[in-house]
């Protein structure tokens, strides 16, 4: 079976613990998790984790019923890339010389959509939201002229299609 | 009408107290029904131990001699009560003592609650003594944990663990908790919990899947059911039987399924599995419809899942949707518990006779029986076989003892060479595989059904991983008794050196020491039977006797369990010899 990019939709209840017990659920599958984004939802004390991994459809299908089964998970849902919006964030901090000192650079923040979010004496602060394939695309053009440090967020997503979650919850939940 | 409120309002208060955690914890146990709980004390369960003595006309502390001990009473006693098995440790050590019995109730869906000690909640992450973050630890191998940190978190932590231990698909649960939050007071009021709003314990039964597993069944030939410990735990044995006997469908259990359908019922074929008996294995590969009712698909039922069962439709009861499809495609699958599917089931069903189709089951039984049942229990060599010591067992107690089989070869014969004539009458390690399971899973047998023969079946490997739990016997006197089936080998991983690695015994040959003084040092009964002709009476004292009794049975040293479905091949390949 094709293994592919999958994007994991996790409902839970805001505990403590469970960021571990569903890493676990990866862990014992020996699956490793591309990328990783918890954060609190539209709804009181729900949190939405979502999750990358490359797996197998047949993978992703049983590590969802695991992921059901635990006590304090409310839903979870699996989409490919094609079904989904998705992106993830980046920063990348550059010597503030270099601003200067290259005008291609100023090019190259320019084509990527990418935002300056600081400037200071010593360098400076890029910023860019988008796709994985584009967050590689910058940080390889800026790499030869030295980045002094990258850092890159897990994917966030939402599904193309409608998919009222706020209300499917909210039933589950009564 | 004011006078009633007032009423309601004074009802409440008296309901609220203020007590310390550690009493808490013990009223919760109480209003839970817990008259029994198995454990082994230690600094920072100390509080809840103080609170045990005090309330010892109340509840029944077991003091066990190792955690593990107590977790695997704890899962005997849940296996043969149907209730929750209670089982208490402290920090550090004695939590992680607990690890082994946790996995395995969680692999066999076994209700536990497990209580622990924890440092108090300021030492939290200072590498405190006795320090261990069992709540880490256990995640993988719990239904659910939690750590208290608070002692206003006890009765409603305590209510939602015994509520998630028995539910749905029961297991086991964890609850840590700090040493200051079993001293702080608090105002005590204990509600049951009934609902957790993120956990949905029961699917709800789909009526058109019902009529779909029935239509199926209505047109089968050769129907076959493949039986789990999901009857057990649903308590459906009854709902089983009738579908069984309405449609006149063979039917074969898994090793936890076992004693479900009584072993004497007409349409009972046996055991599934790698050492199951010969007609259902070969005719898993036959039927035409294959009805899987609360069972989970075990490598060790299915062999090569390529080839298992390919020519058959798959029907598939169960309250867990995640077993649906996890190992064998299904072409129906009925959620809900088995008790409540089953009985929408029956009524859709046709009465019908398979007569040609029982006669296939009939005759592979016949071989088995020729080629290896009889010869195991009627053996011309001087040694005595495990069989036939389950077999005179069996005899004596007609059938209906509890039988707790430890792990390996001794288990495999006293499942296959054992009758049971009523339900939750066997009690083993299944999923897990834990040597050392007999001995203390018995003495929670035995507690759990007082009235009921308990005949614990353990290897001379097994007995000595939990050999120190015949302290435990001594202090109590529960009255169980003991079977070591000795052949200074570690039988089945020697068996299988036998067959797949050219006899080359790593590691299996064991020294062993005299279990009778061992035994007879701990003041409980011990015989050794070493010949034929002494076996039969040995075993009669033995069931005869109202105290703990040891027999210890020196058995053939190269014995082998078949049929035998090799690691990874077909079931329809299981071999006689």
């Amino acid at each position: 079976m094709k293994k592919e990019i999958y994007t994991i939709s996790v409902y839970t209840e805001n505990n403590l613990g469970l960021l571990n017990r569903i890493a676990t659920l990866f862990i014992k599958r020996h699956i490793n998790i591309e990328s990783l984004t918890v954060s609190s939802t539209e709804i009181d004390n729900v949190s939405r984790f979502i999750i990358v991994a490359f797996i197998t459809e047949d993978q992703v299908k049983k590590i969802i019923g695991q992921i059901e089964k635990q006590v304090d998970v409310i839903k979870a849902y699996y989409h490919t890339n094609e079904e989904s919006i998705y992106i993830q964030s980046a920063l990348f901090k550059v010597k503030s010389s270099l601003l200067f000192d290259e005008r291609q650079i100023q090019n190259i923040i320019k084509k990527s959509n990418s935002q300056i979010v600081t400037v200071s004496r010593e360098f400076f602060v890029i910023e860019k939201s988008g796709r994985k394939e584009e967050i590689d695309k910058l940080y390889n053009e800026l790499a030869p002229f030295g980045i002094m440090q990258f850092v890159r967020s897990g994917r966030i997503s939402v599904t193309k299609e409608e998919m009222k979650i706020s209300e499917i919850l909210k039933k589950q939940l009564n | 009408m004011n006078t009633e409120t007032v009423k309601i309002k004074q009802g409440k208060t008296k309901t609220t107290q203020r007590i310390s955690g550690s009493e808490a914890i013990i009223k919760c146990l109480l209003a839970e029904g817990v008259d029994v709980l198995y454990g082994y004390p230690g600094g920072a369960i100390m509080p809840v131990y103080d609170e045990l003595y005090k309330y010892q006309d109340k509840i029944h502390h077991v003091l066990t001699r190792h955690e593990q001990g107590a977790i695997h009473a704890a899962q005997g006693y849940a296996r043969v009560s149907g209730k929750a098995g209670v089982a208490i440790a402290t920090s550090g050590p004695g939590a992680t003592n607990l690890i082994t019995g946790i996995a395995d109730a969680q692999i066999d869906s076994t209700p536990v609650v497990c209580i622990t000690g924890q440092v108090s909640s300021h030492l939290l992450g200072s590498d405190a003594f006795q320090e261990t973050d069992i709540v880490s630890i256990s995640t993988p191998v719990t239904k659910w944990n939690y750590q208290i940190t608070k002692s206003s978190e006890i009765p409603e932590i305590l209510a939602k663990a015994f509520y998630i231990a028995k539910s749905g698909r029961p297991g086991p649960v964890l609850i840590d908790i700090t040493k200051d939050a079993q001293f702080g007071e608090f105002d005590f009021e204990y509600k049951k919990c009934e609902k957790i709003r993120s956990y949905n314990p029961v699917p709800k039964m789909d009526m058109a899947q019902v009529k779909a597993a029935a239509e199926l069944i209505n047109k089968a030939k050769k129907p076959f059911i493949v039986l789990g410990q999901g009857v057990i735990l649903a308590n459906a044995e009854e709902e089983l039987k009738s579908l069984v006997e309405k449609a006149d469908i063979p039917a074969a259990s898994t090793l936890l399924g076992l004693s479900a359908l009584p072993t004497e019922h007409e349409l009972n074929m046996g055991m599934v599995g790698m050492h199951g008996h010969y007609a259902p294995n070969v005719l898993t590969n036959d039927c035409d419809v294959l009805i899987a009712i609360g069972m989970r698909f075990d490598d060790r039922v299915t062999g090569n899942l390529e080839t298992y069962a390919k020519q058959a439709k798959v029907i598939h009861f169960d309250i867990d949707p995640s077993e649906i499809d996890k190992n064998v495609k299904t072409d129906v699958a009925v959620l809900g518990t088995v008790k409540e599917t089953l009985s929408a089931l029956i009524p859709l069903i046709n009465p019908n006779k398979n007569e040609e189709w029982h006669k296939k089951f009939k005759d592979l039984h016949q071989i088995e029986h020729e080629e290896v049942i009889h010869p195991e229990i009627n053996p011309t060599k001087e040694k005595l076989t495990m069989g036939e010591v389950i077999n005179a067992i069996n005899k004596e107690t007609n059938g209906e003892a509890i039988i707790v089989s430890d792990v390996g070869q001794n288990q495999m014969f006293a499942s296959r060479y054992a009758d049971f004539k009523q339900s939750k009458s066997v009690v083993t390690s299944g999923g897990l595989g834990t040597m050392g399971f007999s001995l203390p899973a018995s003495i929670g047998a035995k507690m759990g059904a007082p009235e009921r023969e308990v005949v614990a079946i353990i290897g001379d490997g097994g007995f000595q991983m939990t050999i120190q739990e015949l302290g435990t016997i001594l202090q109590t006197k529960v009255p169980v008794k003991m079977v070591v089936l000795n052949n200074e080998f570690l039988g089945m991983v020697r068996q299988w050196q036998e067959l797949f690695f050219d006899k080359r015994y790593a590691s299996t040959v064991m020294t062993n020491p005299n279990f009778i003084k061992i035994v007879e040092g701990y003041g409980i009964q011990a015989k050794r039977v070493t010949k034929r002709e002494n076996l039969s009476n040995a075993v009669s004292e033995m069931i005869a006797s109202n105290e703990p009794y040891f027999l210890e049975v020196i058995v053939e040293k190269e014995g082998n369990v078949f049929p035998m479905i090799p690691s990874g091949a077909t079931v329809s390949d299981v071999r006689l010899k």
